[in-house]
């Protein structure tokens, strides 16, 4: 099939299955609700417990996943895009690491014991040490992929060691650290979404505008130049975005690995190597693959539930060993 | 010209089938080393040439036959024996960070050392010597990081050297150097050759091989298409043979020895002296 | 002694010792280095024995080590002090020569059995141990050992595509990694809350609670592990120069380089029985050994002393720096993370 149909007929059948997952989300879990139920506790409310079980969770929960699956699907395009590094992704740079360490010194100093409470915490941390690690990653000639991500991994462990240290010396800081750690959609209200909503309008508009020069970026820095991008400026927009979208994230789901590593490779696989592209269908694919997996960990241990940060996880690993195991990134 | 029958050479390789996993490279290859030659082993990129070189080291183990050396399969020898009689100069080697070329070169004595005995005056005395012959003995403090390619790959031969072995096999040892160093490196082998090593070599060079080598191996496909003297092997007709390559053969101007100048595609020589001789390879 | 030979100019000073059939050639700054180690080890030790709520002086510490003290004060020091001392010693040597072992045979600054996913592993066989079969301390320790040898053969087999490339190992281990890493964050939160934080505390890796026994039983498998690791050190030397040249130069290269990996984990595993999986001293000691002693590629001997000063430094600061005592493990990650940062900055970039 010609590249522009494919392109077309694809972003469709995306929106498709984003719409059936979305409907699915809100229908499956402890108790199966029906269509019509989800049809009338949307339009016409009445106090059935049902349609209580979806107005006040199963809703925000699928409406928190839509959001912060896009936000991390388009930050991993970016950051793939920024480092021509198929195996950059916002968590092993930092991002999760910052936040968890943000929030551990919130609830272990501060006293801070609610998701909106550590939400702005989070977000501070993540932004802060993403940029950290992004600096120390890069080389005058570029970023090197496989420095970036260790000095992600690096300055993890330091603030991991910190974060343990506070959180072994205090159980109230364990304990409310040990659900934050895991990385869940469920039991966000709503309220924790609509104050990062603006930063991710800003980071879309970022992207959309750094989208053609990363383009150019792909071909090497010096082919970009003398394409006339300006690599500075293409640079620090590119990391504004991704850190806005990937601490946003993180700030209300908590950390969660692996959407922005994988979507991307999927989103290049049916669009080719076109930016633009890449960002729109990563930006839709994420929240389907965060849907499937936070679905699929209410389903497997049933009554229970497993969040969805350590589903994806599971499924994630596995493709990062598939992607390293393949001749092309290995030459890394 | 060899002077041992091919059933005495110290180091031959009897009918023997040599790959990697389950491609076969070489089937029912026999080749014999002649004793206190400089074998040259030349052909195309992907002839087995290399392949060879590694069983004769023991680096790769014949699927089947074998490769007999003083009489006996290499591989019923201890390996430190055979470290003590046939040594490599591989295609890769790694210098690790911050080694001094002394140092480095001492490497080459492992074979001959234990537990207890790491350096003792034969070793000193080996070390010394392998730096003098290869004329290193002035960097002999130096990092080996701060070397030129050039000296760097003396280096590595000084350790080669260093392991005192009867016959030595170099893998590409010319390869990624300038043309000064690859003929200095030439000479140097020239030099042990003629101070009783045995030598076998594998290179690109073909007018390296025909002006250094005193006995050559062509290999395509990984069989032995042709052995004997330069003289006998470089001919027109079988370099176009084994590398596809119409090409003229004349004697070296300086050595004496065949020297291969490709026909190409020019039609017209700058010089008009040599058109002679291109017209009548050409024509015939 | 043969004073007629020339001495080679190795660009360093050597000292060479040579007395019948012994003939051995060492570096003079790697000997000095190795001796100042042993004397600031030695120090380290008092200060740790003499620190604590109940404090004494280095001539009660000595006293008590040479058998001229009775009473409390001998139990404080050799019954109550000194076995945490000498794990501390003995770990922190078999973590620094297991790292040294891993990053020569990897030719890779940032290679440890750690990373490789072995502490993950081990945290997890440790974990279900803990929490879903609710098991002995031999069962913690067998299931950690499991769990770690495991994920370190899962890692490599993973990793092995015609030979194990080592930036290729390193991102599978971090992939494996963070899976296992999920499934202990899983654990911990399906737990209840006591057992999760004594768990996350032996995760962390922790010498609180050391006895004799376990000093005896892991030091004697350690001196063994440590004997094997110096006989295999020369073939490991030679494996540096690359797998052809030390073929040639008659190592037999693969049982050799699985002795090392075997040797290497054994030691890992062995440390990690007794306290838990500590972190970074198997990365960052060979490193600093090899800077301090400026020898080519990496030795053992500067490894084991630099690992057991660090091990010793760590677990005294974990005791004493905050209000109640940290494991370990924790110290170890913030000073080996900081310098694993300082490695990235100064090494790989130029080499990458």
């Amino acid at each position: 099939m010609p590249r522009p149909r494919r392109r077309l007929l694809g972003l469709l059948v995306v929106l498709v299955v984003l719409a059936v997952l979305l409907m699915l989300s809100v229908m499956i879990g402890s108790t199966a609700i029906a269509p019509s139920v989800v049809w009338d506790a949307l339009f016409h409310s009445s106090a059935d417990t049902d349609q209580f079980a979806i107005r006040d969770f199963r809703l925000p929960r699928t409406v928190v996943g839509l959001v912060v699956g896009a936000a991390l699907g388009l930050s991993g395009a970016l950051i793939q895009a920024l480092t021509r590094n198929p195996l950059a992704d916002p968590g092993v740079l930092g991002v999760h690491a910052g936040a968890s360490f943000a929030v551990t010194v919130a609830v272990g100093l501060l006293g801070v014991r609610d998701v909106q409470g550590y939400m702005w915490f989070a977000f501070a941390g993540a932004l802060i040490v993403t940029l950290l690690v992004l600096a120390f990653g890069s080389t005058r000639q570029g970023s090197s992929p496989v420095v970036m991500v260790l000095a992600g991994v690096c300055v993890g462990a330091v603030l991991g060691g910190f974060r343990e240290a506070l959180q072994l010396t205090d159980p109230d800081a364990f304990d409310a650290m040990r659900n934050w750690n895991a990385g869940s959609i469920a039991g966000r209200p709503l309220e924790v979404v609509w104050p990062v909503l603006p930063f991710f309008a800003v980071a879309l508009v970022l992207a959309f505008v750094v989208s053609g020069p990363l383009n150019a970026l792909a071909l090497g820095d010096e082919l970009a130049v003398a394409q006339g991008v300006r690599l500075v400026r293409t640079r620090v927009l590119a990391v504004i975005a991704l850190t806005l979208l990937a601490g946003g994230a993180t700030a209300i789901a908590g950390p969660i690995g692996f959407v922005g590593l994988m979507v991307p490779h999927v989103a290049r696989w049916i669009v080719g190597p076109d930016q633009r592209w890449i960002f729109a269908y990563s930006a839709l694919l994420a929240p389907s693959l965060l849907l499937v997996s936070d679905i699929l960990g209410r389903v497997v241990t049933r009554p229970g539930e497993i969040p969805v940060g350590i589903v994806t996880a599971f499924v994630g690993a596995p493709v990062l060993v598939a992607l390293v195991r393949r001749k092309k990134s290995s030459g890394l | 010209m060899s002077a041992t029958p091919p059933g005495t050479a110290r180091l031959r390789v009897e009918s023997a089938t040599i790959g990697y996993d389950k491609r076969i490279i070489s089937e029912h290859l026999s080749v014999a080393i002649p004793d206190e030659s400089f074998t040259v082993v030349v052909g195309p990129n992907a002839c087995g040439k290399s392949t060879l070189l590694r069983s004769l080291s023991r680096l790769r183990k014949p699927s089947a036959g074998q490769v007999v050396l003083d009489g006996a399969d290499i591989n019923s020898y201890k390996t430190k024996e055979v470290a003590r009689r046939v040594g490599l100069l591989p295609q890769t080697s790694i210098a690790p960070d911050g080694i001094t070329v002394a140092d480095l070169v001492a490497r080459g004595r492992y074979p001959h050392q234990g537990f207890i005995r790491q350096w003792t005056g034969d070793d000193e005395q080996a070390v010394l010597r392998a730096m003098r012959q290869t004329s290193v003995a002035d960097l002999s403090g130096r990092l080996v990081d701060e070397l030129s390619g050039g000296q760097r790959q003396r280096v590595w031969v000084a350790m080669a050297l260093a392991q005192h072995t009867d016959i030595m096999l170099l893998d590409e040892p010319t390869t990624f150097l300038d043309i000064t160093h690859q003929i200095e490196l030439m000479e140097l082998f020239t030099d042990l050759h003629h101070a009783g090593h045995t030598l076998v070599a594998v290179l690109h060079d073909l007018n390296h091989a025909a002006r250094y080598g005193t006995h050559l191996i062509a290999m395509k496909d990984g069989a032995v298409v042709a052995e004997g003297s330069p003289d006998e092997v470089v001919t027109a007709e079988l370099v176009e043979e084994v590398f596809g390559l119409r090409c003229l053969v004349v004697p070296d101007p300086v050595a004496g020895s065949p020297q291969v100048v490709p026909l190409g595609r020019e039609r017209t020589p700058r010089r008009s002296a040599d058109k002679v001789d291109v017209e009548s390879a050409r024509n015939g | 002694m043969n004073t007629h030979i020339p001495p080679v100019d190795f660009g360093r000073r050597m000292l060479v010792l040579r007395r019948r059939r012994i003939a051995v050639r060492l570096q003079w700054r790697s000997v000095v280095v190795c001796a100042v180690l042993a004397v600031v080890i030695a120090g380290a030790a008092v200060l740790a024995l003499m620190t604590g709520s109940y404090a004494l002086g280095p001539g009660q510490v000595l006293a008590a080590l040479t058998g001229r003290e009775t009473g409390i004060v001998h139990d404080i020091v050799v019954e109550w002090r000194l076995p945490r001392v000498a794990a501390a010693l003995m770990f922190g040597a078999a973590l620094g020569v297991s790292g040294a072992v891993f990053q020569s045979l990897l030719r890779n600054p940032l290679a440890d059995p750690g990373i490789v996913g072995f502490s993950q592993g081990s945290y997890t066989g440790a974990l279900i141990v803990i929490l879903v079969v609710n098991g002995s301390y031999a069962q913690l320790v067998g299931g950690a050992l499991l769990g770690g040898m495991v994920t370190a053969v899962a890692v490599y087999v993973l990793a092995y595509r015609r030979g194990v490339q080592g930036f290729r190992l390193i991102i599978v281990g971090i992939g494996v990694s963070a899976m296992l890493g999920s499934l202990n964050t899983w654990l911990i939160l399906k737990a209840d809350l006591d057992q999760a934080m004594s768990a996350a505390a032996w995760g962390v890796g922790s010498l609180n609670g050391v006895s004799w026994n376990q000093v005896a039983i892991g030091g004697a498998c350690i001196a063994g592990l440590l004997l094997l690791a110096g006989v295999l050190g020369r073939p490991m030397r030679q494996l540096e120069l690359g797998d052809d040249a030390a073929a040639s130069q008659g190592v037999r290269v693969s049982p050799a380089r699985l002795g090392l990996i075997l040797v290497g984990v054994a030691l890992t595993a062995t440390v990690t029985a007794a306290s838990g999986p500590i972190a970074f001293i198997s990365l960052v000691a060979p490193q600093i050994g090899r800077r301090l002693t400026r020898t080519a590629g990496i030795t053992l001997a500067p490894a084991a002393f630099v690992g057991a000063l660090l091990c010793l430094v760590s677990d005294y600061l974990a005791q004493h720096i905050a209000p109640t005592p940290l494991p370990v493990g924790i110290i170890t990650v913030i000073l080996g993370g900081g310098y694993l940062g300082y490695l990235l900055f100064t090494e790989a970039r130029r080499r990458l």
